[in-house]
């Protein structure tokens, strides 16, 4: 009898577990099936430079479909998990419209699927309305972010209307996917302003929650000379509590306020409803996940990986993408009845990242749960990897190659 | 530093183990959840923590009550004042 293996996500993280595992293992030991909602693949770390430059929303430098990223061998079906019932090893789905006409459900609109291994690759979600002031929508007059592709084209549209003023970025809440983001957000508007002869007249203030610029102290130390540098205000220790859109004025926990003409904040995340739903996350809707075997706490056989875990790493695809691997090495040892290799079966907290730091320079983060990042001082060849990066992503890493 | 016996905790939050975002984080968010007047405790093995935690403590303008070192780890006691 196969084993199945369900993997809910489409992210990074998900694609590349389905991928291994299709890969390495035949039809009558397992079958491999990736369910999620939308039969689109975002590049996330994409969303970053579209504020800046003239690409699309239907770029296929930002988003492609997932059918063509799997390998044949995964059932993909496209739908949303209501349910997850670990008791019984099965998942609820609510099938997508159109499911039908591609896959043959037979008319059917909802299913149930039984599971030998679940890996849970079901990411983050923006929650606005954990901020008081931001569940009235962003986009014109309110605030923005970049943290959707939609919403990155609206910051575009704002920038391209902006005669001057103050620009303040900040992060509604932590954890938020990929810490570097509202930093090189920052770099590339000092950029981007001066080329657009805005710079002397906008003044740039970065606030921070912690006491530092970064959560992590070794790159805070590279990147606040930069900010000072180039005449980027901060303000650590603000931790946003109220953002007031008609005023136009942000307010700290700290009881500090600051008047600002465009807001770019970084909303609030949690983990997936779904997760919360099925009650196994915490209250923020992470799940409570095994720092080394990435087993979710006290479900055999159930794995969670990438943004959708508690893990104390940097929500990203990076983070992820090193998971991944780790969760199908486990997986194929399991089914094959051998003992998972611990050099390819642990995760060590692995991250590999780039900073961008503007005028075509970035650095490089690369860390792990013992050791620091020890970030090289920002160059032309970091920058020119990072772009490489994201055009060979599509080739290279949702299919597992490296 | 008063003593530990002395005082009433209203709520302790355990950040040990927690690096990223921290206990920093662990305690700012249950300051938040706290009433005015409540005394809370964060028990942290990270040593950053004895910088960062009194500092925003007299930032945020609440009552920093003392540290408390125990075996392997630090209890961070403080009132919410406003």
């Amino acid at each position: 009898m196969p084993q199945h293996v369900m993997i809910v996500g489409g992210g990074v993280g998900g694609t590349i577990v389905a991928n291994l595992l299709a890969r390495h293992l035949e039809p009558i030991d397992a079958t491999v099936t990736l369910i999620e909602s939308t039969g689109k693949h975002a590049y996330m770390p994409g969303w970053l430079y579209l504020p800046f430059n003239h690409e699309g929303l239907e770029s296929d430098q930002i988003i492609r479909d997932e059918r063509g990223l799997l390998n044949r061998r995964v059932q993909h079906i496209r739908g949303t998990v209501s349910d997850i019932d670990t008791q019984n090893r099965e998942l609820h789905v609510h099938y997508s419209p159109g499911l039908d006409e591609i896959a043959g459900t037979g008319g059917a609109v909802e299913a149930t699927y039984g599971y030998d291994y679940l890996v849970l690759a079901t990411g983050a979600r923006l929650a606005p309305e954990d901020l008081s002031g931001l569940s009235e929508a962003n986009g014109n007059g309110g605030w923005h972010h970049f943290y959707s592709a939609e919403a990155a084209l609206q910051l575009r549209h704002a920038l391209q209307g902006f005669e001057g003023g103050r620009i303040v970025i900040t992060v509604g809440g932590i954890p938020y996917r990929c810490p570097p983001a509202p930093l090189e957000f920052t770099f590339l508007l000092d950029e981007w302003l001066a080329k657009h002869d805005l710079r002397s007249k906008t003044e740039i203030q970065y606030l921070f929650p912690l006491p530092r610029v970064f959560p992590i102290e070794s790159v805070a130390e590279v990147v606040t000379p930069l900010l000072e540098e180039r005449h980027i205000g901060y303000t650590v220790f603000f931790n946003a509590e109220t953002v007031d859109t008609e005023k136009k004025i942000i307010s700290s926990l700290e009881g500090e306020e600051i008047p600002y003409d465009l807001l770019v904040l970084v909303p609030p995340h949690r983990g997936a409803r779904l997760i919360e739903d099925a009650g196994l996350g915490d209250e923020q809707g992470w799940i409570p996940t095994d720092r080394n075997t990435l087993e979710v706490k006290g479900h055999q056989h159930v794995y969670a990986l990438g943004d959708a875990t508690d893990l104390p790493v940097s929500k990203s695809g990076s983070a992820a993408h090193f998971e991944a691997k780790i969760v199908a090495a486990r997986i194929l040892a399991a089914i094959r009845g051998e003992e998972p290799k611990p050099d390819e079966a642990t995760y060590d907290g692995e991250v590999m990242c780039f900073l961008e730091t503007g005028y075509n320079k970035a650095t490089q983060l690369v860390f792990n749960y013992e050791h620091p990042p020890r970030p090289p001082r920002p160059s032309l060849y970091y920058h020119m990897e990072k772009q490489l990066f994201n055009r060979a992503y599509w080739h290279i890493v949702p299919q597992g190659l490296v | 530093m008063p003593d530990l016996k002395e005082i009433t905790i209203d709520k302790e939050i355990d950040a040990r183990g927690s690096f990223c975002p921290g206990p920093l984080m662990e305690l700012i968010r249950g300051m938040k959840a706290l009433p005015v007047g409540g005394v809370l405790a964060v028990l942290s093995g990270d040593p950053g923590s004895a910088k960062d935690i009194p500092a925003w403590i007299q930032k945020a303008r609440h009552e920093f009550i003392g540290t408390f070192p125990e075996q392997g780890y630090t209890r961070f006691v403080a009132r919410k004042t406003h």
